[in-house]
């Protein structure tokens, strides 16, 4: 446990001591939670989690073997069929070119490790250096001490591992180291003024810029610091310097990024790092007319012109966002201030679990002891205010809002509380670990910066201290002391013990395999999602397009290589309306639409036999409702709820879900089934309800593959001269093999005629080959 | 703060309304200003007002150009015009960091590792500009 050692490096000694303790520390610190991020790895193997990390993994891949040019003018034809996506030009390629160039280095040096690896131990790693730049942002703010607490505290807390776990290959994995080092250098060329931090800070944006799209989060958090600080009357010529430069820097190295292009200067999101711009640049002016002609009545005029600048600009960007020349806020920014908005308009954005608004529970869950603490430090900060800790507490404000709006900025919380409750633990260390220091009292300066780097931490010491001594006598107060580090120490010890629980148990698991555990405590292994996409992608052709719900778009690419319809990057909406329409509507009407997209095959997730909850029929009402948004003529939510409003899969249910599409392929067949003898057949474990629709027969498709556990179910289109054709023996016998399992060949081959639409010589020549197999 | 030049450019505005409100005569003001100006103004700060000035005309120049002419190729007129904004600010950091009168604000930082810094923050201004020019 790092802490005890953090501990230690309060007691004042000379430099060499001072920095081999904070080094261990951080070296522990990196590799507790470099290996408590390890868990996945070692219970399962090393493996790509999740959804969206198979894309990333999918273009990294793509780019090591290709080269990086050819990743920026990737067209993916394989993805939104027939469509394709262009992916160089709408992805974030910092994540592939970090570990693309780590995979480079490494193979430079005679290391050969698979990509595959590198994508997978990323996300620790970066941790890791997460966590030093933590430390230095809380140095910078408060004081060395702080500054390793905090550190140790982002390395293992849950709520950063959630993201960051072995084989969780994503964006926000070195986003948030970028995000934190970027703020590192923000407040220390706050307090130099110095052009060469600001540089390194715009580079650092840079970087993040093309991490993630959270950057965003950046360029306004900063001009907001700028204009608090402005409003304060803190303005001076290091803030100056520290912002102007790098606006203009970052303003032209974030245009870099084929996926940003014009939109720091077309979108809203953007217009605020703009006007504060023009802002501290006509408060500059000010000042400096200020300076040369001091008038009395100069102030006066300074605040009206100030208030008259951030009109011109608040109105010039109103006026250019209503003639078009920059466009409005997106969707995603909307539901961020109003929360209801998504449910309302965007259901694609509400669909998704990670945007709903978070649970009380999961702060606790995520944050555990430190979420208790951290409104203390933030008390600390406003208490002892200075340039850096106004951007500090603005960071945490803004961070918790955005937290309570949607779960998945949980993400952005975590390093601030982490940096405020290593503030708040440092206090209440140094207070009750020093033995005897009254008689400095007097000496605080909460500005003095090198008095603080040698005997950090007296801001505010004055006043707890006083209160201790004259509330006791010495003796308990060193009873009282004890008391309370063991206390606090305790509760260090538990939040560590909780973290390691909860990453253990809640964020280790790579969701494309399964595990249940057995009564006797045995563990299985469900593997259906890979033995799914392995017979896909060995048993049809390597052009076939196969539909299902976009979630497991990125899936069926990345290990089945096939050509899907929708994925997760949802930029086409009305796309996925279509696929949407499919699934909801009757299985006759969805042939149509599946003709139209040239659908060959039919994947649906099915969690009825093993109890698996996040299937498709439970997503089902969100497919009806994005549906819904694109063609309100054809489906109807209502239609799909009882009278009384419910949704049920059971012989009550509405028969317009019994009979659409998605509910016929996940139970088909499950009718016969008996799961275990006191359970009715066709008991559905996930619903706990015995289904309505028994006898289900299929017109239009075929059931090509089903699972070990039924998780995944492959149905194939028929093709027009399959179905509603007069029986002719020959065919009928045909239909009868093409029911058995091994017509693999023929089916290609098959295919491949069929786009020569000659039909006759098809058949011809195909009979004589059908017999052969 | 700033720079004398872009205080009389820009600054005619704000000093014309200066004067309207404590009722001096615009140029009484312009010319306090000049002297003042000329009088208490070290020789480096002037170069360095000098060279704000013509990037301030280049900047002008170019804006006026796309209002006449239009922004075609986008990229190339906003990598020109943000390459001109850029080296004005700059300029203005480092004019802000050589004056005497900040020294206190800027004690960590001597002229010549303001300069250093400041051809750093070019280097990477200007590599980055060329790449976007197209």
């Amino acid at each position: 446990m790092p802490k005890h050692v953090s501990r230690n490096d309060s007691s004042p000694g000379p430099l060499g001591v001072k920095s081999l303790v904070i080094f261990t520390v951080l070296l522990l610190a990196w590799m507790a939670g470099f290996l408590s991020r390890l868990f996945a790895v070692i219970r399962f193997e090393s493996i790509i989690h999740e959804f969206d990390p198979w894309f990333n993994y999918r273009s990294t891949a793509h780019m090591v073997q290709h080269g990086f040019y050819n990743f920026l003018n990737w067209f993916d034809e394989r993805a939104w069929y027939p469509l394709g996506r262009i992916v160089g030009g709408t992805v974030y390629p910092g994540l592939m070119v970090t570990s693309g160039s780590i995979h480079y280095v490494l193979s430079l040096l005679n290391i050969p490790v698979h990509i595959r690896d590198i994508c997978v131990f990323l996300a620790p790693i970066f941790s890791g250096l997460t966590a030093i730049s933590t430390y230095l942002l809380t140095k910078e703010i408060w004081s060395t001490g702080a500054g390793l607490f905090a550190a140790c505290f982002i390395a293992v807390v849950p709520g950063y591992i959630s993201r960051s776990v072995a084989g969780s290959y994503d964006n926000e994995g070195i986003a948030i180291f970028a995000l934190m080092f970027t703020f590192y250098l923000w407040v220390k060329s706050v307090k130099t003024g110095s052009l060469f931090w600001s540089c390194l800070t715009s580079l650092s944006y840079f970087y993040m810029v093309s991490a993630w799209g959270g950057y965003v989060y950046i360029i306004n958090l900063i001009p907001l610091h700028v204009l608090v600080l402005l409003i304060m009357g803190r303005f001076s010529s290091r803030l100056y310097t520290a912002y102007s430069s790098f606006f203009i820097l970052g303003l032209v190295c974030s245009m870099q990024i084929p996926f940003v292009g014009f939109q720091p200067i077309r979108t809203s999101e953007h217009m605020a790092a703009a006007g504060v711009f023009v802002l501290i640049n006509a408060v500059a002016v000010l000042q400096h007319i200020q300076s040369r002609m001091s008038k009395s009545d100069f102030r006066s005029v300074f605040y009206a012109a100030c208030a008259i600048a951030a009109g011109v600009v608040f109105l010039a960007v109103v006026l250019l966002t209503y003639f078009g020349f920059i466009a409005p806020w997106s969707g995603r920014f909307y539901s961020l201030w109003d929360t209801g908005y998504a449910k309302i308009h965007i259901p694609i954005i509400a669909s998704v679990s990670e945007h709903q608004p978070t649970t009380w529970f999961s702060f606790f869950f995520d944050l555990h002891i430190l979420i208790a603490t951290f409104p203390a430090g933030l008390w600390y900060c406003i208490k002892h205010v200075t340039d850096e800790r106004v951007f500090i507490v603005l960071f945490a404000v803004s961070a918790v809002y955005f937290a309570g709006v949607m779960v998945r900025l949980m993400l952005t919380l975590t390093p601030v509380v982490c940096v405020l409750s290593g503030v708040a633990f440092s206090k209440l260390f140094e207070v009750y670990l020093k033995d005897e220091a009254p008689q400095r009292s007097n000496l605080e300066s909460s500005e003095d910066e090198e008095e603080r780097t040698n005997k950090y931490d007296k801001a505010g010491k004055l006043r707890k201290m006083k209160h201790e001594q004259t509330a006791n006598s010495e003796s308990l107060g060193s009873n009282i002391r004890t008391l309370v580090i063991l206390a606090v120490l305790m509760m260090l010890m538990m939040f560590t013990v909780h973290c390691t629980w909860v990453t253990s148990n809640a964020y280790s698991s790579p969701s494309i395999v399964l595990a249940s555990y057995g009564q006797d405590g045995s563990r299985q292994i469900l593997d259906d999602f890979r033995e799914a996409y392995y017979w896909l992608s060995q048993n049809t052709p390597e052009q076939a397009r196969v539909m299902s719900w976009w979630d497991y778009g990125y899936q069926i690419a990345g290990m089945a290589n096939r050509t899907t319809l929708v994925d997760n990057n949802t930029w086409n909406n009305s796309h996925i309306a279509l696929v949407g329409k499919a699934m909801s509507s009757n299985e006759s009407a969805a042939y149509e639409i599946m003709t139209a997209l040239d659908v060959d095959y039919v994947l649906v997730i099915f969690g009825g036999v093993i109890g698996y909850s996040g299937d498709d029929i439970n997503k089902f009402l969100w497919m009806v409702r994005i549906a819904e948004g694109e063609h309100p003529k054809d489906i109807r939510e209502s239609d799909y709820f009882t009278e009384r409003g419910e949704f049920r899969v059971d012989s009550e249910g509405s028969p317009t879900l019994l009979n659409c599409l998605m509910y016929k392929l996940s139970y088909y067949r499950f009718g016969e089934l008996k799961l275990d003898f006191r359970s009715a057949a066709g008991f559905d474990r996930t619903r706990n309800a015995v289904i309505g629709n028994k006898d289900i027969s299929l017109t239009y498709l075929d059931e090509a593959y089903t699972t070990e556990h039924w998780l995944v179910r492959i149905y194939r289109v028929k093709k027009p001269d399959e179905f509603n054709r007069p029986q002719l023996p020959s065919l009928a016998k045909k239909r009868k093999i093409k029911s058995s399992k091994k017509d693999l060949e023929r089916d290609i081959n098959r295919k491949k005629r069929g786009a020569i639409r000659n039909r006759p010589v098809v058949v011809k020549g195909q009979r004589p080959k059908t017999k052969a197999t | 703060m700033a720079h004398k030049v872009a205080g009389q450019k820009s600054g005619n505005a704000a000093a014309s309304s200066t004067a309207a409100a404590s009722s001096l005569s615009l140029a009484t003001v312009l010319h306090n200003f000049q002297v003042d100006y000329q009088k208490n103004t070290p020789k480096r700060l002037k170069m360095v007002d000098a060279y704000l000035l013509y990037i301030l005309l280049t900047g002008v120049i170019q804006f006026a150009y796309c209002c006449l002419v239009g922004t075609f190729p986008f990229n190339s007129f906003l990598s020109g015009f943000i390459s001109t904004v850029g080296c004005f600010v700059l300029g203005v950091c480092i004019r802000l960091q050589a004056n005497p009168q900040n020294k206190q604000q800027f004690d960590s930082i001597s002229p010549e590792r303001g300069f250093a810094d400041f051809i750093f923050a070019h280097i990477v201004l200007h590599l980055v500009i060329v790449n976007f020019i197209g």
